[in-house]
Parts: C-alpha cells; sequence; structure tokens
C-alpha cells in the first residue's frame, strides 16, 4: 500500500504529497483542539459545565449563558486561534524560505515594521481616528516594511540570507524607532502602545472575526497552492532551479503570503512573538517535512498555542486579564529553545 | 582595500589624530546643548572653577558626566564588537545583534520588578549576569546542528535571542505598569542624568578589561587566522577565546549597566578603525577606544538638537546611524573580509 496520498490536478500546477499517517495525525489534533476549544470557553471568572457549553453551541441551551459565550469567549477564542493559525504558517513558509528553523515573522522585522505603524498610530492619531483604523496602520506598516526589506535585499535576485540579514537590521530600526515613540509619548499613550506590543486578544468581537476571518481563509489554501515549490525551495536555490521552478518569481508569492498573514494576524493581536517560530516546530515533530501536511497541522497548533495561552492569561490570575503574548512568550520561548537543543544533531 | 595608515609611524599618527577628535567631541558634548557655553568657559570650568557661573555649575553637575559617560560606555561597546567580531568571525557580530544587550536589560528589568533593586553596583551584577546567560545562549543557539557555528546562524540565533528577552522584559513591563515609565527611558538608551558616582562601581572592571583588550590583541591576531593555525602556533585557544568572551561581557554589561541599551556602536565602529588601520588587532584595539567614545559623544550631542527643546534617546540615534551600515554590510555579504 501506497505510504502517500498525492493530489495533483490534470495539468500539474497544483500538486501536493500527502502522508496516510499525516492525515491521521490531522485528524487527532482536529479532535484535540475542538476538546480545547470547549474547555476554554467553559472557564473563566464565570465557570461553566462544559455539556452547558456544548448544548448552547447546538442551539438547545437555556439562553442564559448567551452573554458570556457569544459575545465573550467564543470572538475571542476564534480571533486567537485564528491568530495563531496565520502566524504559525507564516513563520513555516519563512522558515523553508531561509532554510533556518529560526525564521519567523518577528525576527525578520515584519512585525516590526507593523509595529511601529500600531505605536506611531496609537501616539500620533489615535485622537483623530477611531481605534479601529489601527489594524489597518499596523498592515500597512508590515506591508511598506516587507517590500523596503525586499528591495534593500534585491541585487539580481534575493538570496535567503540577504533577507534574513536586511530583515534583522530593519527590525532593530524599527524597534529603536518604536522605543522613541514610546518615550516621547504621554504615559496613557505609552501603556496602551506598550500593551499591544505584548500581544492581547482582549476585547476581541465578531467584527475582528469576520475581519480576519478572509485573509486566513485566502491566504493559507493559497500557501498549499505553493506547497510543490515551497518543498523544491527548501533543496536550495541552484537544485529548485533545476527542477523548474522559477524561483524568484515563487519566492515573491511565498513572502507575500507570508507578510499578508502575519499582518493580519498583528494587526489584530499586536505583536504576540514566537508562535511563528513554534508552531512549526512541533508540526515537524508530528508528521516530518512534506509541506503539504505540515502547512494544516502548523496552522491547527499555531492556533491551539495561541488560545491556550489566551485561556491561561485571562484565567490564571483571576481577576487580572493579561496579555495573551506574554504567556506565549514566557512559556513558547523556553520551550522553543529546549526544542532546539533536543534536534542539536539534526 | 588598503589601509588609511598603512606603517607603523603613520599608525602612531593616526592614533594621535584619533585621540584628537575625541578630545574635540567631548568639549562639543561639554559645549553644545540647551544652554550653549562657549569653549573658553568650559576650559575656565576646569582649571578656573567659580561657584556663582551657572555655566560651571551646568558644566561640573551635568555636561560633564554626561560626556565622560558617553565616552566610557562608547570605548567599551566598540572595543566588545571588535573582540566578537574577531571571536565569531563574523562582520555582523555586535553586543546589540547578539542579543546581549536585550539580556542585560531583561535581568536588570527582573532585578527591579521581583527583588525592587534600584543601586547601579546591584544593577552591574545583575547586568554582567544577564550579558553572560544571552551571550552563552546564543554561542550554544548558532553552533547547533551539523555545520557548526556559521555566521549566518549565530546572527539568527542572536534575534531569537533578543526577541526572546525583549518578549520577557515586555511581559514584566506590562505586569507592573509604575516600573514602566521609570525604565523606559534607561531602555531605549540613555547618558543623561547619571552622576559620576554612579560610575565608580563599574569603572574598576571597565578598566580591567580594557587592559585585558589592550594586551591580548596579538594572541587575537594569531586566533583570527583559524582554530587550527592558532593551535599550531602553540596557543591555548579556548583559554584565549574565554578571555576574549569575559572582556566582552563585562564590557557590554557594564554599558547596560550605565546607560541602557545602545545598540550598533559595536558594530560601526570595528569596521571603520579596519578600514583605517587593516587587520592587526593589537592596533584595531585603541583605535576602537577612541573612535567608539567620539562616535557615541557625537551621537549624544546630535540627539540633544534634533527635536528640542526634547532628546532623542541616544540608543534611538546611534540605531538610526547603525541600520544603513548594517544594512551596506549585510548586502556586500560575508566572503570579502
Amino acid at each position: 500500500m501506497n505510504k502517500y496520498l498525492s493530489l495533483r490536478n490534470r495539468s500539474g500546477t497544483v500538486s501536493f504529497l500527502l502522508e496516510k499517517k499525516a492525515i491521521a495525525t490531522f485528524l487527532v489534533l482536529v479532535c484535540v483542539f475542538i476538546i480545547l476549544f470547549l474547555g476554554g470557553l467553559s472557564v473563566g471568572s464565570t465557570m461553566l459545565h462544559p455539556i452547558e457549553v456544548i448544548k448552547h453551541l447546538f442551539g438547545l441551551g437555556s439562553g442564559e449563558y448567551t452573554f458570556i459565550i457569544e459575545t465573550l469567549r467564543l470572538p475571542r477564542m476564534i480571533v486567537a486561534s485564528l491568530v495563531g493559525a496565520a502566524l504559525g504558517v507564516s513563520g513555516l513558509i519563512l522558515q523553508g524560505m531561509i532554510r533556518n528553523p529560526l525564521g519567523s515573522p518577528d525576527i525578520i522585522g515584519i512585525t516590526g515594521g507593523a509595529s511601529f505603524a500600531a505605536v506611531l498610530f496609537i501616539n500620533y492619531f489615535s485622537n483623530t481616528f477611531s481605534i479601529k483604523w489601527l489594524p489597518l496602520a499596523a498592515i500597512a506598516g508590515a506591508g511598506v516594511m516587507s517590500l523596503l526589506i525586499y528591495f534593500l535585499a534585491w541585487k539580481r535576485g534575493v538570496t535567503p540570507v540577504r533577507l534574513v540579514l536586511i530583515g534583522i537590521g530593519m527590525a532593530a530600526a524599527a524597534s529603536a524607532m518604536t522605543t522613541m515613540m514610546l518615550v516621547l509619548g504621554d504615559n496613557y499613550a505609552t501603556s496602551q502602545a506598550y500593551l499591544w506590543l505584548t500581544g492581547s486578544v482582549y476585547g476581541a468581537n465578531w467584527q475582528h472575526v469576520y475581519a480576519l476571518l478572509p485573509w486566513v481563509l485566502i491566504f493559507i489554501p493559497l500557501a498549499l497552492l505553493f506547497s510543490k515549490t515551497a518543498n523544491a525551495q527548501e533543496l536550495g536555490d541552484s537544485v529548485a532551479s533545476g527542477l523548474g521552478v522559477s524561483v524568484q518569481r515563487h519566492r515573491f508569492g511565498l513572502l507575500l503570503i507570508s507578510v499578508a498573514l502575519a499582518g493580519a494576524a498583528v494587526a489584530f493581536a499586536g505583536a504576540i512573538g514566537f508562535v511563528g517560530l513554534i508552531a512549526p516546530h512541533i508540526a515537524r515533530k508530528l508528521v516530518g517535512r512534506s509541506f503539504g501536511s505540515l502547512l494544516p497541522v502548523t496552522a491547527l497548533i499555531g492556533g491551539m498555542i495561541v488560545f491556550l495561552a489566551d485561556v491561561v492569561a485571562r484565567t490564571a490570575f483571576l481577576p487580572l486579564d493579561l496579555p495573551a503574548g506574554i504567556f506565549v512568550s514566557g512559556i513558547g520561548a523556553p520551550f522553543f529553545i529546549y526544542l532546539l537543543y533536543r534536534n542539536r544533531h539534526q | 582595500m588598503n589601509p588609511l595608515f598603512p606603517h607603523t609611524t603613520s599608525k602612531w599618527l593616526g592614533l594621535a589624530l584619533g585621540f584628537c577628535l575625541f578630545a574635540a567631541s567631548f568639549v562639543a558634548s561639554i559645549a553644545f546643548g540647551q544652554t550653549r557655553i562657549a569653549f573658553g568657559t568650559v576650559v575656565d570650568a576646569f582649571f578656573h572653577y567659580d561657584q556663582h557661573s551657572t555655566e560651571h555649575l551646568i558644566i561640573t553637575t551635568t555636561r560633564l558626566s554626561r560626556a565622560v559617560i558617553a565616552a566610557v560606555i562608547g570605548a567599551s561597546l566598540a572595543i566588545a564588537g571588535a573582540l566578537m567580531q574577531a571571536l565569531t568571525r563574523n562582520p555582523l557580530a555586535s553586543p546589540s545583534i547578539f542579543g546581549i544587550n536585550a539580556g542585560a536589560v531583561f535581568f536588570v528589568v527582573m532585578a527591579i520588578t521581583f527583588f525592587s533593586m534600584h543601586s547601579l553596583s546591584q544593577y552591574m551584577w545583575i547586568a554582567f549576569i544577564g550579558a553572560g546567560v544571552s551571550a552563552i545562549m546564543v554561542y550554544m543557539l548558532g553552533s547547533l546542528g551539523r555545520d557548526g557555528l556559521s555566521p549566518i546562524k549565530i546572527v539568527l540565533a542572536g534575534s531569537a535571542i533578543t526577541a526572546l528577552f525583549v518578549s520577557l522584559t515586555q511581559g514584566l513591563l506590562v505586569v507592573s505598569e509604575q516600573n514602566l515609565q521609570a525604565v523606559l527611558f534607561w531602555l531605549a538608551g540613555s547618558v543623561a542624568g547619571r552622576s559620576l558616582e554612579m560610575l565608580e562601581p563599574v569603572m574598576p572592571f571597565m578598566a580591567a578589561a580594557w587592559g585585558i583588550a589592550l594586551l591580548i590583541g596579538r594572541s587575537v591576531n594569531i586566533l583570527t587566522s583559524g582554530d587550527d593555525i592558532a593551535k599550531g602556533l602553540g596557543q591555548r585557544t579556548v583559554a584565549v577565546k574565554m578571555l576574549m568572551a569575559v572582556v566582552i561581557v563585562i564590557l557590554a554589561g557594564g554599558s547596560v549597566a550605565i546607560g541602557g541599551s545602545i545598540g550598533f556602536i559595536g558594530l560601526i565602529v570595528p569596521h571603520i578603525v579596519r578600514g583605517l588601520v587593516g587587520v592587526d588587532y593589537r592596533w584595531i584595539i585603541p583605535f576602537c577606544a577612541f573612535i567608539g567614545a567620539s562616535l557615541l559623544l557625537l551621537s549624544d550631542v546630535a540627539a540633544r538638537f534634533i527635536i528640542m527643546p526634547q532628546e532623542v534617546p541616544i540608543g534611538v540615534m546611534t540605531a538610526l546611524i547603525g541600520t544603513p551600515f548594517f544594512i551596506y554590510i549585510a548586502r556586500r555579504g560575508f566572503n570579502k573580509e
């Protein structure tokens, strides 16, 4: 029996391999995800019985928890999951592209650009414009920053190494500018901005869900279409071009997807770090290296990381509602170092 | 590229010029600012101090300590950067890029938050520990995997560790908001508002580190020709590397304890200096000290004028100067060293 399931259309423009084992892993993960999600919906300052939550979701509930579940918890959990999925996939793409396990949107400056734009907005425009425009500012920041990095890295084509180095440099510049805004801003704006920089899904509502959903639903499947070239690029530029991949064009495409995902996620949840680093690593542990099976698993795991972090952040120190970003980096970062240490000989 | 000062005599001349540049920047740092002070008055303040003159008071209470601190930090960071570039054979190595600043900052913020420490001598030790921990982490993370310590891997490891410590620092500051305003300016890097007494606990260590850095120039030269050659020439490479690491940690950690996170000085200055004197570390180190001090003094002067009457944090200033330089080196690539 064949270990792989290959999906392709007749012309071969779209094709990816799925390992059958990966499909099983994926299904198990979906179940785990659903169970944890229900658990997350039940805990909080008002504890609900999970059965009540399930009843409510199927429309059988008594209706007394409608506000808690539908207005407070559900949109927040969905936004957290979407953000995590987007960041995870963005990191996966970047790691494959630069062929290094340390790639992620927060390290190569995408998040830095978004942060600078967001803090600029909070400091100078939050009086004139509604705070609703903040995500737009952040996305614009991420986009402009990525273009800048791409063009500065261009020298008869873009190599991954140059992209990363320029990204790191630009990230440093962006963080310096952000710090300057923080220092010069008034106290209130500064603590607002700082909260944003830590990353939080506090106060997420259905509008956020509807605004974020299209990005995730468009760009993650789009990334799947690129899976053939992503696999090839991981073998190196010369091998990839030998296999008939037009490296530069696809690299730009992949980068675009990665930026769009990271930008959208950061816009709604602030500069949550480390998801883009950790999620692909865990996924690789579970299903191996094929991009086609890694992608959905990474998205699930990324989503799980962020919503679990948020559940912990809002319940562990009741009545305090801490930013989820603290827990993502506080637990995720040491775990990440442990992962790298475990894999040191690979 | 041929160095600007190829021979020993011209190098001594260059060093004298470097000292002149340093002296000029030092005086400029004292003379320019919100209150502009004539050069004559600056000289008078040292030799004929007049208790009743406001200008003399400004000089002795704020400007002088600020200039001295900027000079000490600038020189230390530049030397630390030069040694790091030699140790890792990576032109992008510097305390800020490799996460050493961020590590020191995180440890200090943690000390302030959890143990309510507020004295500089405590900061200093904490910053040393933070710098050391992050240096070790970056080195280990960068040398994981089969191909060992490749330049790109260690740069990435550095920025991963930076991201780690920055986000942890952010977390701490969000939770304890009252500390945020207090440490923010320091986080951004600043040489203002510090008295000369604050230098006292750090200075002996810094001075010792400078001394060692000046003395090990020869060993560093041998080391940069490669581990195998160095071993073949009878050098105890591990000992030399450890010594360099200790010097780097003291210089970078001490700088953070006094001035917060000031980046890019350690990156830029060694490159400028190599353009001046070539690849001999016996010369690079003293040149780095003068040029580094001058660069930070001048950045500090510029930081006072850009958005007057407010000041740009000096860490931001150096980052803005340093980024184009960083990008230039990154575009040029690693191979033409």
